[in-house]
């Protein structure tokens, strides 16, 4: 299934909710289109809920790393929700675990940014 | 299995690396890594290796037996130095965008082997079966 993408607003938090892949060629540019556009309209605090997200590849790592560092350089923050076991498990073996503020609510994930 | 150096190829060796690894009695998430690194080193013959020359093929063979199950895949590229690949754990290289294939291949395979061809790079992984799955 090729991945899907809703973006939505708790309190001043935009909230992407992904479902599907994110691989190569499957979400990925969906993904780097949605948050650099994001990014342009100013928001700042953005939040990928993966709950939904069955499948990743290295590619897809790629996206997450490139949304990371698309918000922080503009001066945002960007957070996880809700991984997967499959995704949580190559998070941990890349070690992009301790890179990623990572939450397992949405509202320990909305309340945390500063 | 012979392979145009086309994308479009790799979803059917990345079903034929899950098949496998789920009737040599892997776990499903087991599988479904097995499978996905499999599909990292197609891309990677197709994309780094024959650089999506259609005059050029990946070749990808499997083979399952009571000791592990072997997946190699080979490019007919200008061949690869898997030293020269930079660690992806590095605190100067974490949040590049790429880089991670073959580091996770040799993470969740149990023995990763590159064969420099001519022309061209194999790479060849393997997964041990374990004894309680070779009796299940």
């Amino acid at each position: 299934m090729s991945m899907k993408l809703t973006t939505r607003e708790v309190a001043g938090v935009t909230i992407l909710d992904l479902s599907g892949k994110i691989t190569l060629g499957e979400g990925g540019a969906t993904l780097r289109d949605e948050v650099r556009k994001l990014v342009s309209e100013g928001k700042k605090k953005i939040v990928l809920n993966l709950g939904e997200v069955n499948y990743i590849d290295s590619s897809g790592l790629g996206e997450l790393v490139s949304a990371y560092t698309a918000v922080k350089n503009a001066g945002g923050e960007l957070k996880l929700l809700n991984l997967t076991s499959k995704v949580r498990d190559l998070l941990v073996i890349t070690k992009l675990v301790t890179v990623f503020d990572v939450k397992d609510d949405e509202a320990s994930a909305v309340s945390a940014f500063a | 299995m012979t392979l145009e150096s086309d994308l479009a190829n790799v979803d059917s060796v990345e079903a034929k690396a899950e098949q496998l690894a789920r009737d040599g009695g892997f776990d499903e998430d087991t599988s479904s890594q097995i499978a996905m690194v499999a599909r990292e080193a197609v891309i990677n013959a197709i994309l780094h290796g024959n650089k999506k020359d259609l005059r050029k093929y990946v070749q990808c063979s499997f083979e399952l037996n009571e000791e592990s199950l072997k997946i190699c895949i080979a490019d007919e590229g200008t061949g690869l130095d898997p030293d020269s690949v930079p660690d992806p754990l590095a605190p100067e290289n974490i949040l590049r965008s790429s880089g991670r294939g073959i580091f996770l291949m040799r993470a969740i395979m149990d023995e990763v082997h590159f064969h420099q061809l001519d022309p061209g790079t194999e790479i060849e992984m393997i997964k041990h079966r374990v004894k309680k799955e070779l009796s299940a």
